[in-house]
Order: C-alpha cells, then structure tokens, then sequence
C-alpha cells in the first residue's frame, strides 16, 4: 500500500469520525448528569438544516456554525423541559425529539434542497501537516475539525480534573445525595442537555457546511444513533470515544478501500456497513461485560425532582 | 405554581391527557399556519377536516390506518413489557422486501394459495427482522433500541439495493423501482373504485384478538407484570427470554403484514419510498392509544390524519409534505408533557416559600 492512499484513508477517517465525535461528547455529557437523550438524531437534523439556511442567506459560515450549534440547544431545550422539570420518560421523549427534530428539519429546509454553497475549506497548518502519514489527517483539516479536538480536550479535562466534572457524575450517579449535598440537580442536568444539544448541532454543522456540503433529508443519517452506541462501546469514557469515533469513521470509509481497489460493490450494501459496525461492536461489549450497567450512570434514564 | 405528588394517579387524566395534547397541538398548528401567512382556521381545516370530509377521504383515511394500527398492535404488546422495540419500520421495510419478492415470482402462478403464501412470506419476514435483535438482547444482551434502529436502516439500504438491482423492473426506463405486481397478487379492494383493502379486516381481527389477549389470558398478564417490575416477573417464574422472544417475533410479524397491506395494496409494487415512516409513526399511536386496543384505533386514525392533511397542504397550500412529521412530533411531545398530570397536579402557590416543610429528596 502506498503512502499516499494511507495519508488519504487517515485523512477521510478523521474526517468522517469528526460529526461522531462531537455528537458522542455531547451524548456522554447529558448521560453523565443521569439523563438519556435518544433525541441526538433529530438535533442533528435540526442543526445542520438551520446551519445551512444561515450560511446561505447570511454568506457567512461562521454565522452558519453559530446558528447550528444554537439550533441544536434550543430543541434540546424542549427535550430538557419536558423530560426533567415534567419527568416524562426519557426514551419516548428522545424518540419525539428524533421524530420531530426530522419533520422540522425537513420542513425548515423544503426550499433549500439542491441548493449549494461553498463548504469549510481546509486549512493546512504549517509545518504540522508535513508530517508524514499523520500530518494530513491531523493539521490539514478545516476549521470544525480542529474545533471538535479542542472540545474533546475540553470535555476530558472537565470530566477528569476538575469539580465541575465531579459533580456531573456526582448527579448522574446519586442525585438524591447531590441534591441533599446542596448541588443543583435539575441546573446541572438542564446544562449537560444543552451542551449535548449544542454538539450535536455543531455535528449538523459539520455535515451541512463541510462534509456535504449541502442540505438534503435525513442529511445524519443515522449517525445519532450510531454516537449513542458508541458512548455505550466507550464505557462513558472520552479518551475511548474519540478513538471509536475514528474507527467508525474509518467503517465508514472503507469502500473507499475497496474501490480503490477495484472491487464493484453496490454502494447500498456498502452504506450498511457502519450500522452492521455498530451491532457488532454492541454485541461485543455487552458480551464481555456480561452486564449492560456495569459502566453506566447509576441513574441515568430516572427522573428527579427536588418536589418527588 | 409548583407539582405535587398526587396520593394516587389520576384515571381520569390517563384519557384526558391525550385529547389536551390534541388541543395544544392544533393551537401550536394554528400559530404556524399564522407564522407562515396562512389563515389558521382555514388551514387547520384543509389539514384535518376536509381530507375525510367524503367518502373517497374516509377509505383513504382507512387506507392509512391500516399498516399503523398493524406496527402499533405488536409494539403494544413490547412496550407494555417494556421492551423498546424501534424496528418496526425496518421490519416493516423488510417484509416489504421480501413480500415483494415473492409477489414478483407468483406474477404467472394463479391459485388460491398465492395471495396468503405473500402475505405470510411477509410476516415471516418481519418476524426473521425482529428475530436478530430478539437473538441480540436475549444472547448478548445489547440494547434493543439501538439495535433495531440499526436494523431499520440496514433494511432501507437493502431495500434500495434491490431496487436498483436485482429487482429492479427490466423495463422500467431506469427507475429504481420493481415491476408492477400481478392483479391476482394484489390484495382484493373491500370497494369498487377505493383503495381500502382486506387488510382492514386483518387489522382489525388482530385488534380483537390483542384485546382478548391482553385483558383474558395469562400472557397478558404476564406482560403487564414483566412492564411493572422484570424482576417480579422473574421471582413468580415467567419465562422472560421467552416472552421477550415471542413479543418481538410477533411485532416483527404484524410489522411484515403491514408492509404487505402497502406493497400489495395501493403501492402495488416496490418503490424506495415505500415506508411513509409508519413503524415510527406507530411508536405515537402506541403511546397516544394508551397501549389500549381501542385507544390505538382512535389513536391510529388520528396519526393516519396528519399523512392525509400533510398530502392535502402541499396539494392545496404548497407547504412541504414534512409538515406531517412535525405535527406528529408535537403531538407526541405535548402528549409526554400532558402526562404529567396523570400522577401530579399543579398547585398554585399562595403560601409563602418556606413556610411548607419539605423533606429534601425524600423517596
């Protein structure tokens, strides 16, 4: 295999891993404070619709970026109120967030199909992105991409070093005691959810402005369920999301391989192999931890309310 | 104003919660057909009235209750054991494959035993769908919400690679679509010049039968005991993988005769689009029904409504089509938020903060 090909899988890997790992940091958050958000699908949705129609009216990508992110955390906010100060179920409410996160986005984007725009360029980083075999993938990317590894440093400092961090878990795993400890149960909840939302917007973002770049239906793809299957494969860990999101950005890419070595494959039975990834790597670690919860936050999916 | 734990939830509030979410969800309508320039009422009208204002409306209202009601009859029965099953548009799509499938090969074959050898094909085609996250969460334990999900879209894919491919209609001009089905493999129309079909009265046995099972027998009550409590369940010695087993396989199975009352009723062939979302349209007609066969009837015409409302506001505004999705969204978003009040009511608060002693995060 020549370098060049390997430089370009890299590349297209980190790429492809880029809107995962946004929508899995956030995902991991909202789940550490206790709650579980099955809506990820839908504020992508949402996210990469509104990002698109900013950009192109406004002409400004970061405007669009702005608007997606923004986008993404006020329909989490819906999820937020109803599931946590209402204490409905966090599944079905998840799943009303998909499924009206779908039809809104489909809605707000109706005249925007085939429209396009000029996406995120990349920006090499000098120097850097001479490396060989990594530089590319890692110091040739566009903006967004240096963004999502700024936030996963951000997120696994705050989960690993700091207090704020602590008593995320600290809700997640006992919010009767964080709440008898004084901490703000509901605050701290609402918050992760926002940024959860936020992220997953910024995904959206990623697709519509950078990975496409274009608006058309159901532009996620599935790729919100696939990160909530891939914070489940991380144990609730960052370092482990960012190198699953990788390796189901590189799942993703591997027709690429294949074509470039000549095999025809129908690209329909090549776009099943991430979902086919995601069984397998569930089967995988359920089996060997032989019990679903082991990692989990104790809490997550119940509600809590200081009124209970 | 604040909630307060009501000493026992509100029977009352269990039926009145869904026709309060139906109310919200035609005042946020009226306000965005207002938003958008439109008159509310008028719009509200085009959208949910004059689609069954006559009879060719009321049997294509049917038309679309029908594959509903048979996703949400097997989810009913999941859900009340509370195993999520999201799949059954994959298993519905699936069905529809494989239906499909054996429909074109009967193309020359009349007989009598055409029409159920398809149907049945179908079913057990959604029941093989449903069998892998069955065999997945009883063998391995994996999350079936994501496993089925994962499941719906590899079937999409599958369905779209038949289409551009092996099924794909020789003379077709290139599109991505099967041949048309043979006459004799269609379903027979209940009415001349409609297109309601015999799977109506499929539904609607099932219907019966679910009722029979759930409010009669053991097994209904096993379920609602294995939805309480799984480990109650397990110390009064049912059988939860066997049950978890025979649930999914069956919702499977009713999402394949669903897909079938599709493919071989009104479609009358395979096409990529061949799901309106119906197995995820379901999921609100179990919750909005209460997960109570009647409820689910009531409850299936409603979501079968906003298919045709959504039809009739492109036709007749130019609004996107998607603007079933999002109405469907909000009902079921208003509905968990109305459910509230089944087991909390709202109180004013005219006494001063503090002056009531709460027990901090008691329970």
């Amino acid at each position: 295999m020549d370098i060049n090909l390997i430089e370009n899988i890299l590349f297209a890997t980190v790429r492809t891993g880029t809107p995962l790992l946004l929508v899995a940091l956030g995902a991991m958050m909202s789940e550490r404070s206790g709650v579980l958000n099955l809506g990820q699908e839908g504020m992508i949705l949402v996210g990469a619709a509104c990002a698109f129609m900013a950009a192109y009216g406004a002409g400004s990508l970061g405007l669009g970026i702005l608007a997606g992110a923004a986008a993404g955390m006020a329909v989490s906010l819906i999820f937020a109120f109803i599931a946590l100060s209402l204490m409905s179920n966090q599944v079905a409410t998840g799943l009303a967030l998909t499924i009206f996160g779908t039809g809104l986005s489909a809605f707000l984007g109706a005249g925007y199909v085939g429209q396009s725009i000029t996406g995120l360029a990349p920006v090499a980083i000098p120097l850097l992105s001479g490396i060989p075999l990594l530089g590319k993938a890692f110091f040739a990317q566009d903006a967004l991409v240096y963004l999502s590894f700024v936030l996963f440093a951000l997120v696994w400092g705050v989960m690993r070093y700091t207090r704020l961090g602590l008593v995320i878990r600290a809700v997640g795993e006992n919010p009767e005691v964080a709440h008898a400890l004084g901490y703000k149960v509901l605050r701290v909840r609402y918050l992760a959810v926002m940024f959860g939302g936020a992220m997953a917007g910024l995904a959206g973002a990623y697709l519509s402005l950078a990975y496409t770049p274009m608006w058309s239906e159901g532009i996620a793809a599935g790729r919100g369920w696939i990160a909530l299957a891939l914070v489940v494969f991380a144990s609730w860990r960052s370092e482990r999301i960012l190198l699953g999101a990788w390796l189901f950005g590189f799942a993703s890419i591997l027709h690429l391989l294949l074509q470039g070595y000549g095999y025809e494959i129908s690209p329909n039975l090549l776009a099943m192999l991430p979902y086919i990834v995601t069984i397998l790597v569930l089967v995988l670690m359920m089996y060997r931890q032989k019990n679903q919860g082991l990692f989990a936050p104790r809490s997550l999916g119940h509600p809590f309310h200081p009124s209970k | 104003m604040r909630i307060e734990k009501r000493l026992q939830d509100s029977p009352l509030m269990l039926y009145l919660s869904p026709l309060l979410a139906l109310l919200l969800t035609l005042i946020s309508g009226a306000l965005l057909f207002a938003l958008l320039g439109r008159p509310p009422l008028g719009s509200l009208y085009t959208f949910f009235i004059a689609p069954i204002s006559d009879g060719y409306g009321l049997s294509e209202l049917a038309v679309k209750v029908t594959p509903l009601l048979l996703c949400a009859l097997g989810l009913t029965l999941c859900f009340k054991a509370k195993i999520w099953n999201i799949g059954a548009e994959g298993q519905f799509v699936f069905g529809a494959l494989i239906g499909g499938a054996v429909s074109l090969q009967f193309a020359e074959q009349q007989g009598w035993w055409v029409l159920p050898a398809i149907i049945a094909s179908g079913a057990l085609a959604g029941l093989v769908w449903a069998g892998i996250a069955a065999l997945l969460l009883t063998r391995f334990n994996a999350n079936e919400i994501l496993t089925t999900i994962m499941l719906n879209y590899i079937a999409v894919n599958l369905l779209l690679w038949a289409v551009h491919g092996p099924l794909k209609d020789p003379d077709g001009f290139n599109f991505p679509e099967s041949a048309l089905f043979a006459p004799h493999t269609l379903l027979p129309v209940l009415f001349e010049d409609y297109r309601v079909s015999i799977a109506l009265f499929i539904a609607l046995f099932m219907l019966v039968v679910i009722w029979v099972v759930l409010s009669r027998t053991l097994l209904g009550f096993q379920l609602r005991v294995m939805g309480e409590n799984h480990q109650a369940a397990r110390f009064a010695g049912f059988n939860g993988k066997a049950l978890t087993w025979l649930l999914l396989l069956f919702s499977g199975a009713m999402a394949g005769v669903a897909a079938i009352s599709e493919t071989n009723g009104p479609v009358g062939q395979l096409i990529p689009t061949l799901s309106l979302g119906y197995g995820y349209a379901a999921i609100i007609v179990v919750f909005m029904g209460r997960m109570h066969p009647l409820g689910i009837l009531l409850s299936s015409g409603l979501l079968g409504l906003t298919y045709l409302g959504g039809e009739m506001a492109q036709i007749d505004q130019g609004l996107p089509k998607s603007i079933t999705g999002l109405f469907q969204g909000m009902l079921l978003f208003y509905l968990l938020a109305c459910d509230l009040l089944i087991s909390y009511r709202l109180v004013l608060n005219t006494r001063t903060p503090g002056a009531v002693t709460t027990t901090p995060a008691s329970e």
